[in-house]
């Protein structure tokens, strides 16, 4: 009779409820939202890819802006996964209860999670087309079309963040108790994983220590689709982000159960 | 009445950590009636009510509702069930109109296939004027209406509600008693936890009392009344002398002293009434015995906390 909350999630199509509910909602603040996607990027990219740039001349064999705006497509995605798995996520579960009202239907946990996992991501990818878009209107895109594959990995990149999010959304008291895990996971790899300057610059022990962070897996796929190089590990490196993708979900699911279920 | 329970439990145990919030708990809810769970704070009601729509699960037991066993048809379950918690839940984020549809949507309904029922629903709500104003621009009562509207989105067979009127003004429980009473018409089962009694005399068909996670009894209100207390309270406020209250406890089946008032529980009221017409100094009131009676006689005095 008793549930684990480690039994294998088993979630359903009906999860695209979850995911329609939240893309309403945004639809109706769709002028804030943008203004986000698409501010936030060009100030970056205009200030440090133009700015900064004159200074550091090419990286890597690249200009500096392209250099860069390569690096900002990934890592805004995973800022904008982490805030929406996080604070948008916990404002639904625990002020609002939406969660709650949720579960009285015939979904569960395991596909509330699905939805807001699914969610986060393509709000991730959002952030990503924009700044794909500016980058783009800057010249900075070498890669042409081809750099819209670059879109499909930023999903994937979407999914491993958002459990790791949600898993801290499980298991928070309140707001304040996401600032750990923005300083001491998101920065560090918003600095460390290649958005700014190339790995290779760092101390041989951390160019080690960096590759177990996805963020640094998903701009060595991305970099090379935008600025239109061929892409080396390709598969290696998407084997790492859906795993990160999938244990995550499970330990948030798990989590999460294991904080609504009496 | 020989109906098929629409709810059935035998033995139900629920644990918290060491606390027994529900200790081997049986119970039949029987179809198209008004079955209510009356306690006071803690005594097991909102568990229970959690347990039947597989919203958390029992130690030991047997739970089954509408012909599905619990917890392993907890879904399907859901899906012909009706839930109306104890605080609005609604979503702040839509309308009126927007929360039905998005509601029904998580019950794999299509706008196409509700759209009838939501203008019905809102009539039934007396909400149609509202439709498409913002959650929170409705006042208390307005927020219950759309939340019992909303546990209706999927034409359950039974609804659900934990204290579906607490912090509502009197005009608003009265209104939400009406359309309550309409559902059970419709042949809709209702099962509710409550703590006014007012509430549980009116509504419920059929009640069980529980404490401390046990059922101490159930029956009608009628029932109960005539099992538990005498036809008549006489309730006294103000000084009562020991000497009096012994003269009371002589006539009367039971006398209690409760703080400053005393309850004096009779068959035979005018005797005492005669008694008592000499006392100065003493508010009495003669009434009635209610569940109100039948409550306190079954779950003490005592303060909960």
């Amino acid at each position: 009779m008793k549930r684990s909350i480690w039994q294998m999630p088993r979630a359903r199509a009906a999860a695209f409820a979850v995911f329609a509910r939240n893309f309403l909602v945004w639809r109706k603040l769709l002028g804030p939202a943008i203004v986000l996607n698409f501010g936030e990027p060009v100030i970056y990219l205009l200030g440090l890819g133009i700015g900064l740039g004159a200074l550091v001349g090419d990286i890597g064999g690249l200009p500096y802006l392209v250099f860069l705006a390569s690096g900002i497509v990934a890592s805004s995605a995973m800022i904008s996964v982490s805030f929406e798995g996080m604070y948008s996520v916990y404002t639904r579960m625990v002020p609002q209860k939406t969660f709650d009202a949720i579960m009285a239907t015939p979904l569960d946990i395991d596909d509330i999670i699905l939805g807001e996992t699914v969610w986060a991501a393509f709000k991730g990818l959002l952030s990503a087309v924009a700044i794909l878009i500016v980058a783009a209107l800057l010249g900075a895109v070498p890669g042409g079309m081809m750099a819209l594959w670059a879109l499909p990995v930023v999903f994937l990149l979407g999914l491993a963040f958002a459990g790791p999010a949600i898993i801290m959304t499980a298991i928070a008291d309140n707001y304040d108790f996401f600032n750990y895990y923005f300083v001491l996971v998101v920065t560090p790899m918003f600095m460390l994983s290649g958005v700014f300057f190339p790995i290779e610059t760092l101390p041989g022990w951390m160019q080690t220590a960096v590759l177990i962070l996805p963020l640094t897996h998903a701009i060595e796929v991305i970099r090379p689709l935008i600025v239109g190089e061929p892409v080396e590990h390709l598969f290696g490196h998407l084997a790492v982000l859906a795993g990160f993708a999938v244990v995550a979900y499970y330990v948030a699911v798990a989590l999460v159960r294991r904080r609504l279920w009496d | 009445m020989l109906q098929e329970p629409v709810i059935r439990a035998r033995g139900l145990v629920k644990c918290f950590g060491a606390l027994r919030a529900v200790e081997g708990v049986d119970f039949d809810v029987p179809p198209a009636r008004c079955f209510g769970f009356l306690g006071p704070n803690g005594a097991g009601k909102t568990t229970t009510l959690k347990m039947l729509m597989g919203l958390a699960d029992f130690d030991a037991g047997e739970l089954s509702v509408l012909g599905f066993e619990l917890p392993a048809q907890a879904r399907a379950i859901r899906a012909r069930v009706g839930l109306v918690p104890q605080g609005d839940n609604l979503d702040p984020d839509f309308t009126v109109r927007e929360n039905l549809f998005m509601y029904a949507r998580f019950f794999g309904l299509t706008r196409r296939e509700v759209a009838g029922r939501v203008d019905e629903l809102l009539e039934f709500a007396n909400l149609t004027h509202k439709a498409d104003a913002r959650v929170d621009q409705l006042s208390g009562g307005m927020q219950r209406r759309l939340t019992i509207a909303r546990a209706l989105v999927n034409d359950p067979d039974i609804v659900v509600l934990d204290e579906p009127t607490s912090g509502l003004d009197p005009q608003m429980r009265h209104v939400i008693w009406g359309r309550l009473s309409e559902l059970r018409a419709r042949g809709v089962t209702l099962v509710l936890t409550t703590h006014y009694m007012e509430e549980a005399e009116r509504l419920c068909d059929e009640l069980v009392v529980m404490d401390h996670g046990r059922i101490l009894d159930q029956g009608s209100p009628g029932e109960l009344i005539r099992r538990h207390v005498e036809p008549d309270v006489i309730e006294l406020r103000g000084e009562v002398s020991d000497g009096v209250f012994a003269t009371l406890s002589s006539m009367s089946s039971r006398c209690e002293r409760h703080g400053t008032a005393v309850y004096v529980y009779t068959g035979a009221p005018t005797v005492i009434l005669d008694f008592l017409g000499e006392a100065d100094g003493l508010t009495v009131i003669h009434r009635r015995a209610g569940l109100e009676d039948v409550f306190l006689h079954l779950t003490g005095r005592e303060l909960r906390e």
